[in-house]
């Protein structure tokens, strides 16, 4: 069936059936590849993208409830001011490794800012511990939300 | 094997208007360079009219940096910054673009891609520099000598332009048979802390394209319905459920009946198609076995005379003179099987071109084994197969099978369609932990003996499991005297100087089936050796590092001596004899794929309530470290891919199926796990050897130790949370 959604800022009208995540529309309908598949069981955080502004599993989002919000993939995220220091740190600090599992970090990173400009170590391995990373890159991650943290305060 | 075409896909396309300079390799190894693509060798370098300079990378990319590792070899020599080279991934051909340490095969493994890249990468820059200074030197008249190249631009006294100037010119040369190299005094971006990552912006932004992410033009989608236990074999299907999935396609038997293949419209449709799929299996031939049974084989096998006299030692003489030692010390260890899980679930995809080529997109580990495996499925020569390398999303030596197990079952699954689409296979969490390879389970049974003085006077070491090498194409190679030297290596070849020591070696039967994992037999012999120093130390009444040094003190054999620096540095930076109140240390040494590492895992709390890991020491002696900040990253992943699969992670088996899912069960290290790690390089002018897989063998030891240090336990049966112990 038809569905219109709002994804970075554009509406777009997709023929999929209820009860499809949203995240094999965004990646196969819409062919945008930066929302990753890891685990499909919300475990692993590689799918992470934004509703209204909100970190969520997409590969446990259904495609029916997500009609009315503003998605945000990692595709657009650094056109935002957080998106853009988390890109920028994560650069800086040369993070990644794989890269895989990147985007959903950098997904999960800006959500985190957003509530919190200033975490606190704890408040980062809290608020990062769904988002898996098999090259276990944690300790750059970890550092990567404090430099953002600190790029934005500037 | 020649494979030329794949050579020219490759360049076609990449070749800008006007002339190029490419330098590289014959078969012979000897340099060769060239003006255009029409020519009887493969490239390392490339540079277009416009001075745009490619590497060309021959090892894949799973994370561990030879994207940028090997383009700043060439850039070094060339004399260039890094943001003037790009790279690009090599097309397969095992006679150009092989492992030196492999032979006529091309791959990466055995963390080798630096250290055999190492010479011949410089070489070809080197030859590129030369011709582009005999260009520049006939063009301006001026003694050759007289040139450098600095940054991208050529300069002689008042004399300067770009690269770009002298390429059409330098591509007319004949490439020097030996370009001189640049002294270790002039390197400018070896060794230098500031050189990134090549690969951090796509990485980061959501551009990085990996095999999982390719869409070609009318593709379907496929995924293998397997048996829950492996050998059952596919009598036929019922796909009347699958039929009500929109998106579905069709079903088809693979040829070698192992699995059904389901092909949809998308990933979603062929998720749901193969759920849907009921399949009549015949399972007489299937593994019934449980875990336990296995597990009671190998322990079993560890009490019996040993199939293999390792080390030719004299056991009868070690074992008398164990037997009367002041001191006995006898341990038993068990290694449960392991899954890789790399973060992006196994996948590539096959098409076939209008003449009849067959084209593989793959995150290739080993371009060479799908390639000769292709030859045969498609009864094509190897020309008419190419292979192009996408970025891995991990591997850990998942995606190197010697049977290109996934590659194949791509093969299989388009060989049963008409070929008129391009077939992506794709596999989920779910396939990769329950239909995998696995890191064999292994048991180790050692008994010490110390003289009342607490010296060793006999060490007595028995290995048991699945050889992960015998009976596949590596068996030749790497199995000596029937030894599979990746089930003791790290054991009897350890620099340590112990007196005394017999190895044996038992291969259990096929359990399922195995493969090497991120340090292949490192994973459990340093634990082993490690946790046993420990032991061995505290009975002696000695102190755990001053022990170790006390069996690496001799001074002409500098495998001793790296081994001890790395042990000292990593001693002093975690504070070894100071340690702070509530905490914790322990600390392990090992050498495997050419370097040296130490490790000191600092931990608080205890057992019962949760131990909570605060810091990781490491140090390394890797050679000369091309990218010092690589080299770090690769021991921060190596330690938590170390010590997150002996927290908690195993593969079971009940009736031969695998009781394990995806990652709520197969749980991967978390970011709250480690709370830091600190990594030192030691200076080197040695070349350059592995990184990739030295940080992971001495990490759980480590840990191991701190545990015991804390708590008096020494755990040795893995995983940890199976003896009680909890983390937090
Ligand atoms: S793919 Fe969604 S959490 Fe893993
Ligand atoms: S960078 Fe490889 S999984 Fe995170």
């Amino acid at each position: 069936m038809a569905l219109t959604l709002k994804l970075n800022g554009e509406t777009h009208t997709v023929d999929a059936e209820p009860g499809t995540p949203l995240l094999w529309v965004i990646r196969d309908e819409l062919k945008l590849t930066g929302t990753k598949f890891g685990c499909g069981v919300a475990s692993c955080g590689a799918c992470t993208v934004h509703l209204n502004g909100e970190p969520v599993r997409s590969c446990q989002t259904y495609i029916e409830d997500v009609e009315d919000a503003e998605i945000t993939t990692i595709e657009a995220v650094g056109q935002d001011k957080i998106g853009a220091a988390v890109q920028q740190a994560w650069v800086e600090l040369d993070v990644v490794q794989c890269g895989y599992c990147q985007s959903g970090q950098v997904m999960s990173a800006v959500g985190l800012l957003s509530e919190n400009p200033k975490p606190s170590v704890e408040e980062i391995d809290s608020y990062m511990h769904g988002n898996a990373c098999r090259c276990a890159t944690y300790q750059r991650i970890r550092a990567g939300i404090q430099r953002a943290s600190e790029i934005l305060e500037a | 094997m020649t494979i030329n075409t794949s050579r020219r896909g490759f360049l076609k396309g990449a070749a800008a208007a006007g002339a190029v300079l490419l330098v590289g390799a014959r078969p012979d190894g000897a340099l060769a360079a060239a003006s255009s693509e029409a020519t009887q060798f493969n490239p390392f370098v490339k540079i277009d009219a416009d001075g745009t300079v490619t590497a060309i990378v021959k090892h894949f990319e799973k994370g561990q940096g030879p994207a940028t590792g090997l383009p700043t070899l060439i850039a070094e020599e060339i004399g260039l910054r890094m943001d003037q080279i790009e790279y690009g991934f090599a097309p397969s051909d095992p006679n150009v673009y092989n492992n030196l340490f492999f032979g006529p095969f091309q791959g990466t493994g055995g963390s080798t891609a630096m250290a055999n890249s190492w010479l011949q990468y410089r070489q070809a820059g080197a030859a590129a520099r030369e011709m582009l200074i005999n260009a520049a030197a006939q063009s301006w008249g001026v003694d050759a000598s007289g040139i450098a190249i600095e940054e991208g631009i050529v300069k002689a006294g008042d004399k300067s332009a770009p690269i770009a100037e002298f390429v059409a010119a330098a591509a007319q040369l004949d490439a020097p048979a030996e370009p001189r190299l640049k002294d270790p005094s002039e390197f400018r971006l070896i060794g230098n802390d500031s050189v990134r990552r090549k690969d951090s912006a796509i990485k980061g932004n959501g551009q990085a394209i990996y095999g999982m992410d390719l869409h070609l033009p009318n593709q379907m989608v496929a995924m293998i319905k397997r048996p829950e236990s492996r050998g059952g074999i596919a009598n036929g299907f019922d796909d009347s459920a699958s039929k009500e999935v929109k998106g579905f396609i069709s079903a088809a038997v693979l040829p070698n009946k192992a699995g059904v293949a389901v092909f949809a419209e998308n990933t979603w449709a062929a998720i749901q198609a193969r759920d849907a799929l009921e399949v009549d299996w015949d399972m007489s031939d299937a593994e019934t076995r449980n875990s336990d049974e296995i597990k009671a084989e190998i322990m079993a096998a560890l009490d019996a005379e040993p199939t293999y006299n390792v080390n030719k030692a004299d056991v009868a003489a070690v074992s008398a003179a164990i037997d009367e030692a002041d001191k006995v010390i006898e341990k038993t260890f068990y290694f449960p099987l392991l899954a890789h899980a790399p973060m992006e679930p196994l996948n590539c995809t096959i098409e076939q071109t209008a003449d009849g080529t067959i084209v593989l997109h793959d995150g290739a580990q080993m371009p060479t084994g799908p390639h000769m495996a292709y030859q045969q499925i498609f009864e094509l020569p190897p020309e008419k197969i190419q292979i192009k390398t996408m970025l891995a999303g991990g591997s850990f030596g998942r995606r190197a099978t010697p049977d290109a197990d996934y590659q194949v079952e791509a093969a299989l699954a388009f060989a049963v369609t008409d070929r008129s689409r391009p077939v992506k296979l794709v596999w989920t969490r779910e396939d990769d932990i329950r239909s995998g390879y696995y890191r064999p389970a292994f048991g180790h049974k050692v008994r010490v003996g110390l003289d009342a003085d607490g010296n060793i006077v006999g060490w007595q070491h028995q290995i048991a499991g699945q050889s992960v090498i015998k009976g596949t194409p590596f068996e030749a190679v790497l199995v000596h005297d029937g030894v599979d030297h990746s089930s003791v290596e790290g054991v009897a070849d350890s620099p340590y100087a112990i007196p005394g020591m017999a190895v044996g070696l038992t291969d259990t039967p096929k359990a399922t089936t195995v493969l090497w994992w991120r340090s292949v037999g490192h994973t459990h012999t340093a634990y082993t050796m490690e946790t046993m120093m420990d032991v061995v130390a505290k009975a002696a009444g000695r102190d755990p590092v001053e022990f170790r040094l006390a069996h690496l003190s001799d001074p002409d054999n500098p495998d001793q001596a790296r081994k001890a620096a790395v042990l000292r540095l990593a001693a002093e930076k975690a504070g070894w004899g100071n340690v702070p109140e509530g905490r914790s240390l322990g600390v392990a040494v090992h050498k495997s794929f050419g370097s040296y590492a130490a490790e000191v895992v600092e931990i608080s709390g205890d057992p019962d309530s949760g131990i909570k890991i605060e810091k990781v020491t490491c140090a390394i002696d890797c050679g000369i470290a091309v990218n010092p900040d690589i080299v770090r990253a690769q021991m921060e992943g190596g330690i938590g891919y170390g010590i997150g699969h002996v927290m908690r992670d195993q593969i079971t088996l009940t009736s031969g199926a695998v009781d394990q899912f995806n990652f709520p069960d197969y749980e991967p290290l978390r970011i709250g796990d480690i709370a830091a790690i600190d990594v030192h390089i030691v200076p080197s002018a040695e070349a350059p050897t592995g990184v990739g897989e030295p940080g992971t063998p001495p990490s759980a030891p480590a840990l191991a130790n701190a545990i015991k240090a804390m708590s008096g336990m020494h755990v040795a049966v893995l995983p940890m949370d199976e003896n009680g112990i909890t983390f937090v």
